[in-house]
């Protein structure tokens, strides 16, 4: 890796990352499935490594093309462990309470056929950059 | 096409599984169940309007709906495609009905500052932050500001302190940037000793190059060279991203020497505190960053004059660098847009208690406890009353019914005898008793104390005293004016924030609840039914047909009584376990 | 001087800037009561917490009280030092403080010498509403220092005293809030710490947990038993004090009354330990001389500076902290233990007594003088030298006891042979007094002439760190001086990088030597009296027909009868010592 130097060595990086991100927050044409898992403190706390792990592998075995990230707390202490799914093209929703069985669930209903299953999160507050 | 039905406890109270029953039935009536799913959700913190049933893709939010109201939803909205319109929900301004959620005002009662990278980004992949304006802010600074522009941005936004003093975070900037040394340091105060509070837990896991670039735009504008975090060592997950973060930072020049080609060096290291509540207090937690005894000193000096290593040190906690990028990228004037005339942009709370959706919160300054409690909270967990908020963690106070429409800033809470602190925030329903949590902070505070001044060391053991007096039931009307002299004197004479604030429980309980301490005392009963010594249990001779299993089963031998006649117990003897109510078949016991 | 204006209970004071409200007060006469506060002005010491919250004042427009010993004055300020508030407040953290102390006032070492004490008296208090638990600790006993932690008030001084002023790092701040108390580390007992027992920590406890092991019962017992002869010697600087318990202004100089009361009291010989410091000097100038004259005959190995040995807070210093530099002081035992020493041989053998039928009794400012008789190196078959060290204070109390009120005493003399001595041993009692009284008789024996002029103004004075050339006839003699322990070692290290070269350098372990030591009256913080008995000890030394070691003829009839010559054998034997390393026993521990 290459130092930024300079305000337009960032501004370059930050233009390919938002691009990359971009994709990531619309899925992509190939139909990559984008998950994120809460993995702070509490969430880990309440199983989401082992969730993660699971949903990685199962993903995997059954063919689904996914890509996971772990990120920070999404504040619904209440429904942990939390995750993000964005099906390609489409708004990213967020189930809590989510174990291996309502992972399995996730994967075979949701991330394979967009049906909704029980657990969503409906997101309540406003993103400053909207 | 999906239904979504809120499957929260509020909302399930309100027969929203019916609600999703009726809907799958109608839709198979109708052939549709192939077609539209029904999903139940978890809480949009809407419980006050609830039921509630939302379509999807089209956003609609029905509100207030009623199990007979399916069969209507799916003819209507579902296969014609019409709302229903007297299910929307109106707004309260102009009594229109709104159609799609996304025009709520509802959604805006939260808003995510502090909190906007927080589960959005991967906090260990420093280009994700990059891609989300990260470094933006610095790289503004150090390009197209001086210093005393930087400082100005941020006094002009109205930024103050997060971490519970509210102290302008300008104003604490220019200080340190007038006194002059070889030296300064900017550290970050990340000890967050609240027991309820862990919001800069979360900043820290999930966004902590926020807080690197706010601490380097921090040194740049006081002069300083050299920060400092001060993590309280039970946070491994806060440390370890740190670190991996730190790293990331150095590597791709955005710590260290010549920072963008500005000339500009600045570099971070870690500090481990042991967790001490005191060692919140700066003046603690410089001592402590020094090796020496974690306790407060007198101020002034402030640490902007002489702090770590008796240089110019300014201290600022988590949530407040978390907002100082957004500051520079976006402008003072947006930022002091939001809020209220004297507490400018948004203030995380941990919200926690009896309430429904316990969570992470981040609300614009301004808005009332109402608001949070039962729109974002969900309202209180099983249908019961509500009876108190606790804010500001262990040394604030409790605040009741009459301030639930009190809009949340510095002032306003201060002004109604708890603070901000750093935003730890306790729902109580009815089965809490004011006098037992009052005792229960107070024995918070007895733990933490640093024991340097009198008033704190002797004076809140002696408040805690008193107040397990009143709950075993021997507290006498002169204890309670000994506890209000007493708490005003430690408010008034105690060193450090810890003991001036330490009596807050006490006082607001007081001040709140009144009656509930004189029945403690008077009556000797307590009507939340916590304090056990205040708990009488009675055989009602009327039921009990004498069948001994109480007695048997009593671990101290205090029920006596004839095979086939009413049972007695003995006061004296009973310790109120509880095992008789248990075993009695007939319930012929209760609790008075 | 920038100045601002400020009121202080209506009064209008046009006062210092930067300046405390509790100074301001105090300079206008305006009293604030205080605990934990506690200041050393001549040696530049405080003690400023701020943790006691007793010296609370209201200040217009600030929303808590404010503490008078740590609040800057400002311009403009109004303060009330007595308003209804304040006095609230105040009274309430003083029933607080007392809420959590002992109550046997009746039978501690305080008693009516208790800070605490004083200001329930002055608040008023009769009741203490607070009622409840109290902190309570394992009570620790050194050979001279005991700690009774339970009475522990938190004002930090001792911990400071012994940080700041002596850095010896034996007491600290220990456990969290109420449990919180003063401590050596991990809650070990004092004689495992670094302390040593120098008793700073006692003279500024400003209530009963520290105080000196209280000796006076073993004394009167002794002097009970008819089989023993007891003598009792006492140190210089105890004369230019004792007379403070008796309600005299500092600096009152009471040697014969002083005499008379210990005769009174049943003492069997009454005699001095001036005479011993006297022979001190003998034995360390003769040493110091032997050393320079090696030097100056091109010896590398010689061992300069000498350091001087008399103050056992001192050696038990170095011997922890400067290990490597244990052939460095002087091998001269301390005018205590070389009393000591020829009393229980020479003077033994002239009574024709056996020294077990022979108790001797030390008064001394010191309560590290404590510790020191009771080093094994001291004792014979574990027969100690110096059976009981009184401090000052015991011996007030002493006297008390048998009713003797000293301002009604004849003067009377010392006993001979060991009651004579010269105005060089009383100066020992003074920082830099030890050094002018070896510079008196070295410069004599050195250059073989006669004094010009007794009088080395150049070594005297109360800056804690001092330096001077004196001129031994064209030859010059840097002497160092330092007393505090801090200063001390400031001034050893900067000999240890090579930044100062000295041939001599003595050090106390107190403020201002052995009359500011810790078993003096307490002075509770006020350097004023230091001062005066400063200025005591010197009027004593003018007034002595004899003022050089040597010339005490008392002394010269010991080397005659007994020693033979100074640092002969028998001086070898008797009266020099060795020291140990005890820097292990500490890294071990800690």
């Amino acid at each position: 890796m290459t130092k930024i130097k300079s305000l337009a060595d960032l501004r370059a990086m930050k233009q390919s990352v938002q691009e990359k991100l971009d994709t990531r927050v619309k899925g992509t044409e190939e139909g990559l499935v984008q998950v994120k898992v809460a993995m702070a403190t509490c969430g880990i706390a309440a199983g989401a490594k082992q969730v993660m792990d699971y949903m990685m592998e199962e993903t995997e075995k059954r063919g689904i093309n996914a890509v996971f990230t772990q990120t920070g707390c999404m504040g619904y202490c209440h429904a942990e462990p939390t995750i993000e799914v964005t099906r390609p093209g489409e708004d990213p929703v967020v189930f809590g309470y989510v174990d291996i069985k309502k992972a399995d669930q996730i994967i075979e209903k949701y991330i394979k056929d967009g049906e909704l299953v029980d657990g969503v999160i409906p997101v309540n507050y406003e993103k400053i950059k909207d | 096409m999906h239904l979504l039905i809120c499957g929260g406890t509020g909302c399930s109270a309100s027969k929203s599984q019916e609600i999703a029953d009726n809907l799958k039935i109608t839709l198979k009536d109708k052939g549709l169940e192939n077609e539209v799913q029904v999903i139940l959700t978890g809480c949009f913190g809407f419980c006050e309007k609830g039921p509630i049933v939302k379509i999807m893709p089209d956003n609609t939010f029905y509100t207030e709906v009623k199990p007979e109201d399916a069969r209507e939803i799916i003819e209507e909205h579902v296969i014609k495609g019409r709302k229903v319109t007297r299910l929307l929900y109106s707004d309260p301004e102009n009594d229109q009905r709104v159609a799609d959620s996304k025009h709520m005002g509802f959604y805006k009662k939260q808003m995510r500052i502090a909190l906007r990278n927080c589960g959005f980004i991967d906090p260990q992949n420093i280009e994700e932050y990059i891609g989300e304006d990260g470094y933006a802010a610095l790289a503004k600074c150090l390009g197209e500001m001086t210093p005393e522009q930087v400082i100005n941005e941020i006094k002009l936004s109205g930024l103050r302190g997060r971490g519970g003093g509210g102290f302008p975070t300008g104003l604490k900037w220019e200080i340190a940037s007038k006194n002059h040394a070889d030296q300064k340091y900017v550290v970050c105060n990340a000890d967050e000793g609240d027991p309820g509070a862990f919001m800069d837990r979360s900043i820290l896991e999930g966004d902590p190059h926020s807080v690197l670039e706010a601490m380097t735009i921090n040194g740049y504008a006081i002069g300083a060279t050299k920060g400092l975090i001060y993590i309280r060592a039970e946070y491994p997950l806060a440390i370890q991203r740190l670190l991996t973060a730190i790293d990331q930072s150095r590597e791709y020049g955005l710590l260290g020497e010549d920072i963008l080609g500005s000339g500009f060096n600045f570099d971070i290291e870690l500090r481990y505190g042991a967790g001490a509540f005191v060692c919140g207090e700066e003046t603690a937690l410089i001592h402590s960053m020094e090796g020496k005894r974690g306790e407060p000193t007198f101020k002034p000096p402030f640490p902007a004059q002489s702090g770590y290593n008796n240089k110019p040190t300014n201290v600022n906690n988590v949530e407040t660098y978390a907002n100082v990028p957004i500051i520079i990228n976006k402008g003072a004037a947006w930022f002091s847009s939001i809020g209220t005339e004297k507490s400018k942009g948004t203030k995380v709370f941990a919200l926690a208690g009896q309430i429904n959706n316990v969570g992470l919160i981040e609300v614009p300054m301004g808005i009332t406890l109402r608001e949070v409690i039962y729109e974002i909270g969900g309202g209180i967990k099983g249908g019961k009353e509500f009876k108190a908020v606790q804010t500001g963690g262990p040394s604030g106070g409790c605040l009741t019914k009459k301030h639930l429409d009190t809009p949340i800033d510095y002032d306003n809470l201060i002004a109604a005898g708890s603070m901000m602190g750093s935003g730890g925030m306790v729902v109580m329903d009815e089965t809490s008793c004011m006098v037992a949590i009052a005792k229960f902070y107070l024995e918070f505070t007895v733990e933490e104390s640093c024991g340097k001044c009198s008033p704190c060391r002797i004076g809140n053991k002696r408040l805690y005293e008193i107040l397990e007096k009143i709950t075993k039931g021997n507290g006498t009307m002169e204890d309670l004016d000994n506890l209000r002299n007493l708490a005003g004197v430690i408010k008034d004479t105690a060193l450090c924030g810890l003991g001036q604030t330490s009596p807050n429980p006490v006082l607001s309980t007081i001040d709140n609840f009144y009656d509930e301490y004189v029945e403690h005392i008077k009556d000797k009963k307590c009507r939340a039914g916590v304090c056990k010594s205040l708990m009488r249990y009675i055989i009602d001779p009327e039921q009990c047909v004498g069948c001994t299993a109480c007695a048997r089963n009593c671990p101290v031998n205090a029920i006596k009584g004839e095979k086939k006649l009413p049972h007695l117990i003995n006061q004296e003897l009973c310790i109120k376990c509880g095992a008789c109510i248990e075993r009695c078949k007939f319930g012929a016991i209760s609790i008075q | 001087m920038e100045t601002v204006q400020i009121t202080i209970d209506n009064k209008v004071l046009s006062v210092e800037k930067g300046q405390t409200i509790l100074k301001a007060a105090r300079k206008a006469g305006i009293y604030i009561p205080t605990l934990c506060y506690y200041e050393l002005n001549g040696v530049g010491f405080e003690n400023r917490p701020g943790g006691c919250r007793v010296c609370v004042v209201e200040v217009e427009g600030r929303k808590n009280l404010a503490p008078a010993c740590a609040t800057e004055v400002m311009e403009g300020m109004v303060v009330h030092t007595h308003s209804l508030r304040v006095v609230n407040a105040r009274r309430t953290v003083v029933e607080l403080i007392l809420s959590d102390h002992p109550a046997d006032c009746l039978i501690c070492p305080k008693n009516g010498k208790c800070e605490l004490q004083a200001l329930a008296q002055k608040l008023g208090i009769r009741d203490i509403p607070y009622q409840g638990a109290k902190s309570t600790y394992r009570k620790d006993l050194s050979p001279a220092i005991i700690r009774d932690v339970d009475k522990c008030v938190m004002c930090r001084r001792c911990e400071s005293v012994c940080n700041v002023w002596q850095t010896v790092g034996a007491l600290s701040a220990i456990n969290r809030g109420f449990d919180a108390v003063v401590a050596p580390a991990f809650e070990q007992d004092l004689v495992e710490s670094p302390c040593t027992m120098c008793g700073q920590c006692v003279q500024a406890c400003p209530v009963g947990a520290l105080s000196e092991v209280d000796q006076t019962r073993q004394v009167i017992t002794a002097i009970n038993d008819t089989k023993k002869t007891v003598i009792v010697q006492t140190a210089p600087a105890v004369r230019v004090a004792l007379g403070e318990e008796f309600g005299m202004e500092p600096g009152s100089i009471v040697t014969g009354q002083m005499v008379a009361a210990l005769r009174r009291i049943g003492f069997d010989y009454v005699f001095d330990t001036d005479f011993a410091a006297d022979l001190t000097i003998m034995e360390e100038g003769t040493e110091l001389l032997g050393r320079i004259s090696k030097f100056m005959n091109g010896d590398k190995n010689v061992k300069l500076p000498i350091l001087t040995s008399c103050c056992p807070g001192w050696v038990n210093f170095f011997e922890t902290n400067y290990p490597d530099m244990l052939d460095v002081p002087s091998t001269a035992k301390s005018p205590q233990q070389m009393f000591g020493a020829v009393a229980k041989n020479y003077f033994a053998n002239k009574l024709g007594i056996k020294r077990e039928d022979m108790v001797v009794v030390s008064i001394m400012p010191c309560v590290a003088k404590k510790f020191e008789c009771q080093r094994d190196e001291f004792k014979e078959e574990g027969n100690p030298d110096v059976d009981y060290a009184l401090t000052t204070r015991e011996l007030a109390e002493l006297m008390k006891i048998f009713n003797i009120k000293l301002n009604n005493l004849p003067e009377e003399d010392f006993d001979n042979p060991l009651g004579e001595s010269t105005g060089a041993a009383v100066i020992f009692g003074s920082t830099g007094g030890v050094i002018e009284a070896a510079t008196r008789t070295a410069y004599e024996l050195f250059t073989g002439k006669s004094l010009p002029k007794v009088d080395f103004t150049e070594l005297r004075g109360l800056d804690g760190i001092r330096s001077a050339e004196v001129d031994f006839d064209g030859t010059p003699i840097k002497i160092g001086i330092a007393h505090g322990l801090a200063n001390a070692r400031k001034l050893l290290d900067s000999v240890k990088r090579g930044e100062e070269n000295f041939h001599a350098i003595e050090i106390m372990a107190c403020p201002g030597g052995c009359i500011g030591g810790a078993g003096q009256p307490f002075h509770h913080g006020d350097f004023e009296i230091i001062k005066r008995r400063h200025e005591a000890i010197y009027r004593e030394d003018e007034g002595k027909p004899i003022r050089k070691s040597h010339e005490n003829p008392y002394i010269k009839k010991l080397y005659s009868e007994w020693l033979g010559e100074p640092c002969g054998e028998i001086s070898h034997h008797l009266l020099h010592t060795h020291y140990f390393d005890k820097s292990k026993q500490i890294e071990i521990e800690g």
